[in-house]
């Protein structure tokens, strides 16, 4: 689906990490591999370290930590809120909604529409779609955009195909109306032939949990993990992002009609950074406009990744200046995305640490 | 050739690579010793391989592999 956003603005991101940083050398030790090999990863897939929550701690307590702050500093107040829109692969619950809990704790009023959307690494992009169509229906409302994961209570811990690379974190991300701002080209694609690359088999109606799911076991290539955690075909992955993304980059420039030498930053979702950096050869961008630090830093948190991007690489700036950016999410489904905007002269963009 | 065994070598010592010709099937390489491959064939050879080509059977074996050092503009 292509489309173009018009009057609508982001007025605002906070990222919010946990408190708990895990060294990739750390966890060395959890994988069933010999050490020299798993170490040699850190540099070719940028393994160093992740945020990851308690274990008690769930995805709305980081984005009930998050809109606190913002409604504490008076960054947002409870009646400009037309809109909940939480966006994540791991809800507190199948029920209550994350988005009823945060309503509930918070004391919005009876008017705000609340909403979940279960989704993957193209989270950002599609909650940003569906919030600004809901911003249609409430001309003088913000929608709240939460994008949540604590994705490490999902994934094996002996699991070196996935664990290193996962984070976890939420962001929120304030939307509005702005007359005159300028227009927002979208273009997200999906293609559920390939829905088996990345999955969780146990927890829902098809496969519910029980002690057999969670036994756990070697996947045949020396990880370990059972059918309750997340599981990734990162051969697959690969091909399908180096195949598909620079695609829809090139036709949404093009939409937008704007040249690839125009964008000043390209802020992508970060899986892992040889991921990336094949992901710039291929679509011939240059290495300066691409961040690649946020995997990391922090690891990648699904949905959250490019918001935290916009945050930590920007933070202040993004209040002061405006940069012509393409963004790029991909990942589950499939689910690829990519959006040609101008970003900027927010009210807030800045990165918080909560004990959850 | 030797070249490639070289590299080959110092990824998996474990591993006799002369005495196999498919590494994935025997289990001589998963996912991420090809990504390490990868990167370390770029530096030997001063080469960018291209994203496509980064398909378990491009690796299964020293012919295969010496065909995408080629493909990529490497010379051996």
């Amino acid at each position: 689906m292509k489309t173009v956003f018009k009057n609508k603005r982001v007025a605002g991101i906070l990222t919010v990490l946990p408190q708990n940083e895990a060294l990739f050398e750390d966890e060395v030790g959890n994988y069933s591999f010999p050490e020299k090999q798993t170490l040699r990863l850190k540099k070719v897939m940028g393994y160093e370290k992740h945020r990851i929550a308690k274990p008690e701690t769930a995805s709305s307590d980081l984005a009930l930590y998050g809109l606190s702050h913002l409604l504490e500093k008076g960054l947002l107040k409870k009646e400009e809120i037309g809109a909940v829109l939480v966006v994540t692969l791991t809800p507190d619950h199948f029920l209550p909604h994350v988005s009823n809990i945060l309503h509930g704790k918070l004391g919005l009023s009876r008017e705000v529409v609340c909403m979940d959307i279960l989704q993957g690494c193209c989270g950002f992009m599609l909650g940003m779609m569906q919030g600004f169509t809901l911003l249609d229906y409430m001309p003088d409302k913000k929608v709240v955009l939460v994008n949540a994961d604590v994705l490490s209570h999902k994934i094996s811990k002996q699991d070196r195909n996935s664990y290193p690379l996962i984070g976890d974190a939420a962001t929120v991300t304030i939307l509005e109306n702005q007359s005159g701002a300028p227009d927002m080209y979208f273009n997200l694609l999906t293609d559920g032939t390939g829905r088996d690359a990345l999955g969780i088999p146990a927890g829902g109606s098809r496969m519910p949990c029980t002690p057999e799911t969670a036994v756990i076991k070697d996947d045949g290539e020396g990880n370990f993990r059972s059918l309750d955690n997340m599981y990734m075909n990162g051969t697959e992955v690969l091909q399908f992002v180096l195949r598909e993304v620079p695609l829809v980059i090139d036709e949404t420039l093009a939409y937008a009609g704007v040249g690839k030498e125009k964008i000043e930053y390209f802020l992508f979702h970060q899986p892992n950074r040889f991921m990336m950096r094949k992901l710039a050869e291929r679509a011939e961008l240059p290495f300066e406009k691409l961040p690649m630090n946020i995997v990391e830093a922090y690891g990648n948190a699904s949905g959250a990744s490019i918001p935290m991007d916009i945050t930590e690489n920007f933070g202040a700036r993004m209040c002061r200046e405006k940069y012509l950016v393409c963004l790029s999410a991909f990942g589950a489904g499939w689910c690829w995305s990519a959006a040609v905007t101008e970003l900027g002269n927010m009210d807030f963009c800045e990165t918080v640490t909560s004990s959850c | 050739m030797e070249s490639i065994y070289d590299i080959l070598a110092e990824l998996r010592p474990e591993n006799d690579f002369h005495a196999s010709t498919d590494f994935i099937g025997d289990g001589m390489l998963d996912s991420f010793d090809i990504v390490e491959l990868v990167t370390a064939l770029e530096e030997k050879f001063d080469i960018l391989i291209d994203a496509l080509d980064i398909l378990p059977e491009n690796f299964a074996n020293t012919d295969a592999i010496a065909g995408v050092v080629r493909k990529n503009g490497g010379s051996l």
